[in-house]
């Protein structure tokens, strides 16, 4: 990285302030343009590291695009670097919601308001269908038969059966480490038994 | 003045601490602290509460902490409250970021993540489903297994072709999503109003 530290947080409460500006709906969707940002635009962070990041924060308490935030400050920026990405993702909710709150009718009733946000739910569910594509291809790169394998599994956990998010993150590690060290606990195994 | 404002920062803080899976997940712990055991706003308000926060960008708990804090101690409320909401997560995720670094290196951790990562972009895949389910079909509650004929005529032919423009436009172009999404809102602001 070859900016300077100001302008690095500089950088970092912008893009987090301007991210979350745009993001209506929920933490899958800040997820995914932060990934946008940080990891195509800027490339200040890799694929890999990014769904690792994603998957502490969903197993930390708290609000995911929050704690999203977070550690994307911290890896860039340490510990000032992680606040200012939380200012950046709190205060446009924050000023919007206060201003909001007053006139919630208004905007509750007008059909113009309800247009714009049916197009932009389906922007959004459009800008995130591309990020799932692209992410799915980069994670099913290396290993390929069990990575999809993972994922087919989780998804048919997670969306059809709606098992909590912790335990399929939980699930998914367990599983990992099978794979990786299988070889060894079917040895292991072996000898206790012989 | 400074009890409430300490109290709204000790409630919040405690949902903060104990909400997991984030958004909607959280709901059930807001609303029995903020609407029943506190009473600092009725059930409809909080209802309200969720259609605001629908239209306003921004997770729903940061929008909940601001409703909240701003009703019951104005603009210093609303500050208490939200830092109350995000100082569990500052402290734990930190703290699990420094871990993370400095230990993912190792053959143990690496096994680990090499499962979690593929199941990561699953449950992205099905947020991203939920979506576009939501969208297509405005009548459903996004679940597969509520699915009926009747879902499938109600079809919102409208949603349907801006989200095929807008993904061929991304995937062609690799276009700022921003844009993409405020394009969106436009066209659908025209489609809707004068189709």
């Amino acid at each position: 990285m070859f900016l300077t530290t100001k302008k690095l947080y500089l950088k970092l409460f912008t893009s987090t302030f301007k991210l979350s500006l745009f993001t209506f709906g929920g933490g899958y969707v800040i997820i995914t343009l932060m990934k946008d940002k940080f990891v195509d635009e800027l490339g200040w962070i890799d694929e890999k590291e990014m769904l690792d990041i994603v998957a502490i924060a969903q197993s930390a308490p708290g609000i995911i695009a929050v704690n999203t935030s977070i550690l994307l400050g911290y890896r860039l920026a340490g510990i000032r670097g992680a606040l200012l990405c939380v200012l950046g993702t709190v205060l446009p909710p924050l000023l919007v919601m206060t201003g909001v709150s007053l006139i919630y009718e208004v905007l509750r009733d007008d059909p113009n308001v309800r247009y714009v946000m049916f197009g932009l739910r389906a922007g959004i569910a459009a800008v995130m269908t591309d990020a799932v594509i692209k992410m799915a291809v980069n994670v099913t790169k290396v290993r390929k038969v069990f990575a999809v394998t993972v994922m087919l599994i989780a998804f048919i956990l997670g969306f059809v059966f709606d098992i909590n998010v912790i335990f399929l993150i939980l699930g998914a590690g367990v599983v990992g480490l099978f794979a990786a060290y299988s070889d060894r606990i079917f040895r292991w195994m072996g000898r206790k038994r012989g | 003045m400074i009890v409430l404002l300490l109290k709204l920062f000790a409630v919040f803080f405690q949902i903060g601490l104990f909400s997991f899976g984030g958004g909607y997940a959280s709901l059930p712990l807001i609303q029995s602290n903020v609407v029943d055991v506190h009473k600092w706003i009725s059930a409809e308000e909080m209802l309200d509460l969720i259609s605001i926060s629908q239209m306003t960008p921004g997770p729903i708990g940061i929008n909940t902490a601001t409703f909240v804090g701003t009703r019951i101690a104005g603009i210093p409320g609303s500050v208490f409250a939200t830092l109350g909401l995000v100082t569990p997560s500052v402290i734990i995720v930190l703290l699990l970021s420094w871990l993370y670094y400095r230990y993912r290196k190792l053959r143990v951790v690496d096994a680990v993540l090499s499962g979690v990562r593929p199941a990561v972009v699953a449950m992205i895949a099905s947020a991203a489903l939920t979506i576009l389910l939501a969208v297509i079909f405005p009548g459903s509650d996004g679940g597969i297994l509520s699915f009926t004929m009747s879902m499938v005529k109600s079809a919102d032919f409208i949603a349907i072709g801006i989200f095929v423009a807008a993904l061929v436009i991304m995937r062609k172009f690799k276009l700022n999503p921003i844009l993409v999404m405020l394009g969106s809102g436009l066209a659908g602001f025209i489609l809707y109003k004068f189709l």
